[in-house]
């Protein structure tokens, strides 16, 4: 039996039943990330004392005949965004490559109290900024299904990570698709839950309005579960959402009769790969077939989501990554006076992206541009969350192509950042509506994997679930594993 | 040509709540440096801020009790500017959608009464305190973070003040609104209360602007005064001298009694102000407004008028007890004790103050609880002991905590009211002086006056001057 490619409820069942140790499990999976990390390239840290230390302490609650929880002692790993207390946590980015965070994020924090075994951080794009993790400011990721093309981006890794067998599930981050595009070129489930339904506590910042934690796992039962751990209120953060957390696992069920999902087409417009949209409009047939009532429909504004985006999300990254100065901890060059010494450090700290996007959001923020551009790029989210809001009074979810390609080559795009923009066309407009939205593999092209995205309304997650896990019953997609040259 | 100076100011109050603005970090002052600290208050990557609640509370009481108008609703916003004790590189401050506007408050100046706006009060976090040590290359500098992320009040002031006098009156009955609302300790000297000055002059008479300047960071009614003295007069200077006042930010110097440019127009930040999408905005609705009206205290000028209606107080003693929340408590306590209002406000302005003062106390942490005041007074009335025994006593008690019974007896300061112990001594002096009473007897009344004291004099001012004056002209 191949411990590292099974899910977490798999293993969760195995564990319960005590037919293998929570120590056995973690043993598997470090050996499988020795046999294939060298070529994935997805873990920036790997924390394997840790992880038998909290595996055998799950293993020692069980033989005193406590029953955790169906998480206890399943291996993951973490994207290196999310703050570990005790363990380094880089952002990808030469800025905090010896950063040691004194605290634990939330999820984090909720994740330990499940159980989880964490077998360490998960390689990025800088700061969460990219499409390809190309971006991150120590190597790249490789995508395990061809490890000449990247795994999509930001949490590239964590998406690589879960697709080799390198962590049973893992969690990331996603801005404008970080979860869901990479979890379409890697063949994995993937989730952006609902602005404030995940608490944002000890993730490091990206862009505020727009950044959410989710979980990416091989099938839609794990995803259920491991929401269900990390959603609910938190004091800690302001915006995330006091409202009570549905029984996830309870909502999957296979039944979407008469269920009313819309079909918005300006998701399959230009720069779609034609044989994407027909794995896709394939997928959405077969829902059809199952009893949902399918309709092509408009958002009419997503032709401005993406540049919209690309002054919201860099206009608070410019802000937000503005403490990062060598003042306080981090990467310090120095200089001749504390102007030099910012300058040095800030230059040599972060990467081209970063810096792209400092600039770009320190302009759109700038007196005499902020109406031109910051305001109204805010006045076009709000037309784009209109839409959705019409949209929604019609349908219960809506259905389109996670992304309008299957993975590209690394290099491919990566000197050329609108052509990266692209590539998150199709996930950009849910960001900037805060709504909830899932990848799951419906098919592949040319060998690769394909995602379909389904998009939900506020905090209806179950929704969502229950219609992919309705598909993913109906299908073998999500069992296909990439070969990597090993058993 | 005759000017005039216009004013406003940027007051900052240092609120003390029991924690930070958006953690739970205590607000003490001082400490170990980075003793008083978390990743919040550090913005440490990944931490998010949490309004705390109090603040907002402390806020509009505030606003309340300067009469402005609350917002509904607020949100706060990002002030974005690089300094090196400014954790996060911004700080969260409230821009276009401030908690409160449009508010007032009175001052008194030369017997003047002057109404002065609030322009706004909103809420935002301080920064943290550089110390700079001197080194072999140059020096280097510390960072401590403890008051990072306490809760600050910044309340605007229309330009209505015209004078440096009026600045610091304005500046003083805030001051006293505040310590009155217990929202902040007010000391200047731990940066708690601070203000910024904008000032322009212009020929008396004109109503349009000069050209302003802003002087920061003023720490001391005194240093506002005095800066503004010389910032007007400096450009005044400069106006009769056919000049134009640039516009800019100054910075008071202290020891050289001058201000001196900071940056000019041309170097202005720009702080890319936004909201933060890390904190929700607030909705204060019409019951929260009014339950903390309904719970405000007496302020400054509704105490004052009562002190002159209930007691019959001259304006300008109840102007002078009410100018301090402890002080008007102080005299309330007495009163309470010893209902002559005018002799407690003479005692309490004389030299209750004096001593006060000379011990460098605020009247919480005056030696003399309001009891042994009014114990004092009480022994004065009796005639236990006489008007100046009872300066002494006063000053005994200061020097050593004693009550006023206490010191009177161990001094032995009882008044001699015996009139037989006082015919034997009125005797002696009146034989010791034979030529004084002849003067007398001969019409020079003010020769009795020197009798009484020399009788005095021998009682060591303990005899009652009533009894003595009595028996004086008994004898004579």
């Amino acid at each position: 039996m191949d411990l590292h490619y099974l899910t977490a409820h798999e293993l969760g069942d195995l564990l319960q039943r005590r037919e293998v140790s929570a120590v056995e499990v973690t043993e598997a999976i470090i050996d499988r990330i020795e046999a294939v990390d060298g070529r994935v390239q997805a873990y920036l840290t790997r924390t394997a004392e840790q992880a038998f230390e909290q595996a055998k302490a799950i293993d020692a609650a069980r033989a005193r005949g406590e029953k955790p929880g169906p998480l206890a002692g399943v291996p993951m790993a973490l994207k290196d965004n999310l703050c570990t207390e005790g363990i380094r946590t880089t952002c990808a980015s030469r800025m905090l490559a010896g950063w040691v965070p004194p605290y634990d994020a939330t999820v984090v924090r909720r994740l330990k109290a499940a159980g989880a075994v964490m077998l360490g951080k998960l390689n990025m794009d800088e700061f969460a900024m990219g499409s390809s993790t190309e971006n991150s400011g120590f190597f790249p990721t490789r995508n395990p299904w061809d490890l000449e093309r990247v795994p999509g981006g930001s949490s590239g890794g964590s998406v690589a990570a879960v697709a080799a067998g390198e962590a049973c599930y893992a969690l990331g981050s996603d801005t404008g698709g970080s979860i869901r595009q990479p979890a379409s070129f890697c063949g994995v489930v993937g989730m952006k839950p609902t602005y404030g339904r995940v608490s944002r506590y000890g993730l490091v910042a990206f862009a505020s309005s727009l950044d959410q934690i989710g979980p990416i796992t091989r099938d839609v039962t794990d995803c259920a579960l491991v929401l269900g751990v990390i959603a609910g209120h938190d004091p800690s953060d302001s915006t995330s959402a006091d409202l009570p957390v549905p029984d996830y696992r309870a909502a999957l069920r296979p039944e979407i009769k008469g269920l009313k999902i819309g079909v918005p087409r300006e998701y399959f417009g230009a720069g779609m790969e034609p044989e994407v949209e027909t794995v896709v409009r394939r997928a959405i047939a077969r829902l059809e077939e199952m009893g949902a009532v399918c309709e092509e429909t408009s958002l009419p504004h997503t032709e401005y989501a993406l540049p919209a985006y690309y002054l919201v999300a860099p206009a608070e990254a410019s802000s937000n990554l503005a403490r990062y100065d060598g003042v306080g901890y981090g990467l310090r060059v120095p200089g001749k006076d504390i102007i030099a010494m910012y300058m040095n450090t800030r230059s040599q700290g972060f990467g081209p992206e970063v810096k792209r996007r400092i600039m770009l959001g320190t302009y759109a923020l700038s007196s005499g541009y902020y109406d031109a551009y910051y305001l109204k790029a805010l006045k076009v989210r709000t037309l784009i969350r209109r839409d959705f809001e019409a949209a929604f009074a019609k349908y219960d979810l809506l259905a389109t192509p996670t992304a309008p390609t299957v993975a590209f080559r690394l290099g491919e795009k990566a000197g050329d950042p609108l052509a990266m923009y692209l590539s998150d066309l199709c996930t950009i407009p849910i960001n900037m509506a805060g709504l909830p939205a899932l990848s799951l593999p419906c098919g592949f092209s040319q060998g690769l994997p394909v995602g379909l995205q389904l998009i939900g309304k506020a905090f209806d997650e179950a929704t969502l679930l229950r219609v992919a896990y309705a598909f993913e019953q109906t299908t073998e997609y999500h069992r296909r594993r990439p070969e990597l040259g090993v058993a | 040509m005759e000017y005039e100076a216009v004013i406003g100011l940027e007051v900052h109050v240092e609120l003390k709540t029991n924690a930070k603005a958006f953690c739970g970090c205590t607000t003490a002052f001082g400490g170990e440096p980075n003793t008083h600290v978390c990743p919040v208050c550090l913005g440490l990557p990944g931490v998010l801020p949490v309004i705390n609640r109090q603040v907002v509370e402390f806020g509009l009481k505030t606003a309340l009790a300067l009469n402005c108008q609350v917002a509904p609703f607020c949100k706060f916003d990002r002030k974005n500017y690089y300094y090196p004790d400014l954790p996060k590189n911004y700080q969260i401050s409230q821009y276009d959608l401030p908690l409160a506007r449009g508010g007032h408050l009175k001052i008194t100046v030369d017997g003047e009464e002057r109404v002065i706006g609030i322009t706004r009060v909103h809420m935002e976090e301080d920064a943290g305190k550089l110390i700079h040590v001197d080194g072999p290359d140059g020096g280097y500098s510390l960072v401590d973070y403890n008051r990072t992320g306490v809760p600050l009040l910044e309340i605007v002031s229309e330009p209505d003040l015209r004078s440096p006098a009026e600045a610091r009156a304005y500046m003083e009955k805030l001051r006293a609104i505040l310590q009155y609302l217990d929202v902040s300790d007010c000391k200047m000297e731990e940066g708690s209360l601070r203000c910024d000055a904008n000032v322009s002059v212009r020929p008396r008479g004109s109503q349009a602007f000069g050209t302003k300047t802003e002087v920061k960071n003023l720490n001391s009614f005194r240093s506002l005064q005095r800066a503004l003295e010389y910032e007007i007069e400096r450009q005044v200077a400069i106006l009769e001298g056919g000049g134009r006042v640039e516009q800019a930010t100054m910075a008071w110097d202290e020891n050289r009694g001058v201000t001196y440019v900071m940056r000019t127009k041309e170097e202005a930040q720009d702080y890319r102000y936004f909201p933060d999408p890390d904190l929700v905005p607030l909705e204060i609705d019409a019951a929260w407004i009014e339950r903390v009206r309904r719970e405000l205290p007496e302020l400054p000028d509704a105490r004052c008028r009562r002190l002159i209606d209930d007691y019959g107080l001259p304006a300008y003693d109840a102007g002078v007890i009410t100018s301090s929340r402890d002080l008007a408590d102080y005299f309330d306590r007495v009163v309470a004790l010893y209902p002559d209002a005018k002799t407690v406000s003479n005692w309490i302005m004389g030299d209750f103050l004096r001593l006060l003062n000379a011990g460098n106390l605020e009247p919480r942490q005056s030696p003399v609880p309001p009891e042994e005041m009014a114990a004092l007074l009480q022994l004065q009335k009796e005639g236990t002991i006489s008007g100046k025994i009872a300066k002494q006593v006063l000053e005994e008690m200061f020097a050593t905590g004693k009550g006023a019974r206490q010191v009177v007896q161990e001094k032995g300061l009882v008044q001699i009211s015996d009139a037989a112990a006082l015919a034997q001594i009125v005797e002696e002096v009146l034989a010791a002086n034979p030529g004084v009473v002849e003067d007398y007897r001969n019409g020079k009344d003010k020769a009795l006056g020197f009798l009484v004291g020399q009788v005095m004099k021998v009682t060591k001012g303990k005899a009652n001057p009533g009894l003595v004056n009595r028996l004086l002209k008994e004898r004579l």
